[in-house]
């Protein structure tokens, strides 16, 4: 466990400079370091954030009133499919990723990632894939408009041309991440520290390790399901086609395949964070590591067998959607053991709340909410009234935005004196996370009342009884977007100011693990000689 | 102390949730049918047991964060195990979801029972109607928004009932169990009324029973619940559920009128008739996606206004109409429209928005009459 790791080797001072980056564009373009990588991603992540955002604020304002407000019905569409691709292909695992390739060697003990050019690839074939997907907007006719789900036959054989594009860059992000999951398992096993056993390993590691597997998993299924798309747009094949003898839910059980496993994939990691995260400003050892692990495993299990609980309402039979409420009500099991670990973490401890613990609690309180809305969604009658509304637009924002997003932006606080050797302004850091928490609440929390009352998701227009309440979720929503500005800032400074760096090694008073035993800012190369952890 | 500010702002969010739930309106609504009734119950159920869970869990959570602070002295345990609670942690979660399964599963068995239904209606979703089948009546219709595209351009003041209105409703009679039959003719809908309890997703190529049941006699409206493109948001369901006697009038009256709308196919209109009427008409079934301008939205929807086939030989254009455009979202508007509502249409298009001087221009006639359109349709098989 963290407190038994042992530092024995400082070898910041051992490597050359000529080992040093290269300069200009060409660092940037050919490196195999993990940390140059993990730069690109969360950098990556970070612009794609805001354009994913400005597509939210359109919704936003176009929802501001009954009535057209600024975009008509077709727009209103490709701003929705866009905003959710963006949001969970090129924020949260981007992000997720830079987080892997900066802080997994660096917790482990291993002088990089296991295979770095693979790692350079993969990375690089992200920002292709998402500048030919944004590209659909400029070509003439509509832009991908079917929902981020992409439901066959809206997709299919109604969908529009620009599809085949959407196709493609899904097959690049696809192997993009199984590259990357290939890559962090390899690591994993391979690179880590004499002495660095199993149940020693972090639990941002374990959670990785388990995530990298999800996506080996069920990235092949999503490229196999655009595969097929692609295959019924042009190849006069019948996958998803009644007309042709196909089944178009066929299509909703393989994308589903994938869907449900990925939403684990984007919060995995996120619960390693926070599991790094809760005991360090709590000053106390994480309560119940073992069953941390077991329960992160468990999850991952059990997510692979729920898929079907997206498609109550499609005619499944009675006896399908009773296995499938049980498996799904049981998720919440595990789920609830690492939220009641994180409390009894807390509970006893020496607590200070600086703005990654500020951003971790926030997280840990509105994901669980998001958890609860989840449970109820599970009760297959009560979704035939949930399903498709904007409750559930309620529940997966609470689940992401203060789930995914949140830990993200914990993690980053938490290791960006790491990372430039600068400590961020804890003032500025709590107006962040105070306009954060604010925004988020009032953005989604009345879309629960939005959806219970009976507003379907995904419509450009609506019946004048929802205005007061899409008001406040646009208000919400602009608050929300205008603090992430602050956190723009932050990072900004913290990157390109030319003060000294000021910041110990250890940077938090009672930060454990590898990453804390080398120098803030962490040297190009580390740990060339491998640390012995007794 | 200015936390203790902070984080009441988390407890008086948490207060707000819960008194959103308990507000009437909105919540979910308790509804008029058995299984709707039996739905809210088991939500409110959910909601509690998760806000009595919430309160336990944050309560030990907030309580440490006051509690165990650096800054006024505390000092950390060193614990970090304890396998008794962490049983206790697992089991009893389980237990209650045992507990809230059990009604789940019997509210669901209710579900999936549709037998004794005294009256069947099949329900098809198309891009951007529904159409009603009465299969024993031998009643069919399709129902449209009836909201205007003046009202959702902001023009006109909105109606009460914005976007939550059709020209013709499904009607049901009161205390009859109705199976409902949905499918889909083109993509995905989902055919939704809160107030009944039920959603069923229509799906091409599939058939999905469920069933609804009205206590009262009342309209109760709803919404399509899958994207289904670009007017998924302007496809209302409104159902209304009337007393055995009304209903077995309306369907008499519907029988009737459909007799009438036979004899129309024979009659002949005049110019302005067919243009009065044809307005009404267009906005009803055309101005969704070609607009009140005639302008639509190209490329997807294009434009009628100087359109080369509107302002073409008549019978090209009734074909056009009535058969649709495989592949595009311009349906086969023959299976959905009459011949009567099919001509007015076609002769409104011809003449607005300045086609009237392109299509004399192209030697075409501008007036198209209900014979017309049955001639085409006759010569077409």
């Amino acid at each position: 466990m963290s407190e038994a790791i042992v530092h024995t080797h400082d070898d910041a001072h051992h490597h050359d400079d000529h080992h040093g980056p290269e300069k200009g564009f060409k660092r940037w373009l050919f490196t195999t370091n993990h940390k140059d990588i993990g730069t690109l991603y969360l950098t990556f992540s970070l612009i794609m954030l805001f354009i994913g955002g400005i597509m939210a604020l359109i919704i936003r304002v176009e929802l501001f009133e009954p009535g057209k407000v600024i975009v008509n019905p077709e727009f209103f569409n490709q701003m929705t499919t866009m905003h959710g691709l963006i949001m969970v292909f090129g924020v949260i695992m981007p992000a997720m990723a830079g987080l892997a390739n900066w802080m997994i060697p660096m917790m482990i003990g291993a002088p990089d990632m296991a295979l770095p050019r693979l790692n350079n690839w993969s990375f690089w074939l992200l920002p292709f894939a998402f500048t030919m997907l944004m590209s659909t907007q400029l070509m003439s006719g509509p832009a991908p408009d079917f929902g981020w789900t992409f439901y066959a036959p809206l997709s299919t054989l109604y969908g529009p041309k620009s599809t085949d594009f959407f196709i493609f860059s899904i097959h690049m992000m696809g192997a993009s991440s199984i590259m990357a999951a290939l890559n962090i398992v390899v690591t994993i096993f391979n690179m880590r520290a004499p002495g660095m056993t199993w149940f020693k390993l972090p639990m941002f590691v374990w959670s990785w390790l388990v995530t990298a597997f999800l996506l080996l998993a069920v990235m092949p299924v999503l490229a196999g399901c655009v595969t097929m798309m692609l295959m019924d747009r042009h190849f006069h094949t019948s996958f998803f086609n009644a007309a042709g003898g196909g089944d178009p839910l066929l299509f909703q059980h393989v994308f589903w395949f994938f869907g449900h496993p990925e939403v684990y994939i984007l919060i995995l990691p996120g619960f390693g964070v926070m599991s790094e995260i809760i005991p360090t400003f709590a000053r106390k050892t994480l309560f119940g590591y073992h069953a941390m692990v077991y329960a992160t495993v468990l999850i991952a299990i059990v997510g692979f067998l729920v898929w079907m609980h997206h498609m109550f309402t499609t005619g499944a039979p009675y006896s399908a959607q009773l296995y499938f409420m049980y498996a799904t009500m049981l998720v919440a099991v595990p789920t609830g053991i690492k939220v009641f670990n994180w409390v009894a973490t807390l509970f006893k401890g020496s607590i200070t709340f600086e703005t990654p613990m500020l951003f971790a609690l926030g997280f840990l309180v509105m994901f669980t909410i998001g958890g609860f809305s989840g449970l109820m969604l599970s009760l297959v009658p009560a979704d035939y009234q949930y399903r498709d509304s904007y409750f559930v637009v309620a529940h997966f924002h609470y689940v992401l935005v203060s789930g995914s997003l949140f830990t993200i932006i914990a993690a980053v606080y938490f290791w960006l004196p790491k990372w430039t050797g600068r400590m961020y302004s804890e003032r500025l850091g709590h107006l962040h996370f105070w306009l954060s928490v604010i925004g988020m609440n009032l953005a989604f929390l009345p879309m629960h009342f939005l959806g219970l009352a009976g507003m379907p998701r995904r419509i450009p227009d609506y019946p004048l009884q929802y205005t007061d309440f899409n008001q406040w979720c646009t208000v919400g929503a602009f608050i929300f977007g205008f603090a992430q500005l602050i956190f723009l800032y932050i990072i900004i400074k913290s990157c390109f100011s030319k003060s000294k760096p000021d910041v110990s090694d250890r940077v938090w008073e009672d930060a454990k693990g590898l990453e804390w035993t080398i120098p803030s800012p962490a040297p190009y190369h580390t740990f060339e000689t491998a640390p012995i952890i007794k | 102390m200015h936390y203790i500010g902070r984080i009441s702002l988390f407890v008086c969010l948490i207060l707000f949730a819960i008194a959103g739930f308990a507000t009437p309106g909105i919540n979910m609504p308790v509804g008029v049918s058995p299984i709707s009734k039996q739905i809210y119950d088991l939500h409110m159920a959910c909601f509690w047991i998760c806000c009595v869970i919430g309160t336990l869990t944050f309560g030990v959570l907030f309580y440490s964060l006051f509690k165990f602070r650096k800054s006024k002295g505390a000092k950390a345990a060193h614990f970090h195990q304890h396998i008794g609670i962490e049983i206790l942690w697992t089991v009893i979660p389980f237990l209650i979801l045992v507990g809230l399964a059990i009604p789940a599963t019997i509210v669901l068995k209710k579900i999936h029972n549709t037998d004794e239904s005294a009256l069947t209606v099949k329900v098809t979703g198309y891009q951007w109607k529904w159409k009603y089948e009465y299969l024993d009546q031998g009643v069919s219709f399709f129902s449209t928004l009836a909201t205007n595209q003046d009202q959702i351009n902001n023009k006109t003041p909105k109606n009460e009932w914005f976007l939550l209105e059709v020209d013709k409703p499904m009607v049901i009679p009161v205390k009859t169990k109705v199976k409902i039959l949905v499918t889909a003719d083109d993509v995905i809908h989902a055919w939704w009324v809160p107030e009944l309890g039920v959603k069923q997703d229509g799906i091409p190529g599939f058939i999905n029973e469920n069933w609804i049941y009205a206590e009262h006699p009342g309209i109760y409206r709803g919404q399509c619940g899958e994207l289904c493109g670009m007017n998924h948001g302007f496809m209302p369901i409104v159902v209304e559920a009337v007393s055995q006697e009304d209903f077995k009038q309306w369907v008499q009256n519907h029988q009737s009128a459909s007799a009438v709308d036979n004899t129309n196919s024979y009659k002949t209109f005049t110019r302005e008739e067919l243009v009065t009427l044809g307005k009404v008409e267009y906005e009803k079934s055309c101005a969704m996606c070609h607009q009140n301008t005639g302008e639509g939205v190209p490329p997807t929807f294009p434009a009628l206004k100087r359109s080369r086939v509107v302002t073409g030989p008549a019978t090209a254009n009734i074909k056009f109409v009535s058969q649709g455009v495989p592949g595009t979202a311009m349906q086969a508007f023959g299976d959905q429209l009459d011949d009567k509502t099919l001509a007015v249409i076609i002769t409104y298009t011809r003449q607005a928005w300045g086609n009237d001087k392109l299509t004399e221009k192209h030697k075409q006639s501008i007036v198209v009459q209900p014979i017309d359109v049955k001639n085409a349709r006759l010569s077409k098989k």
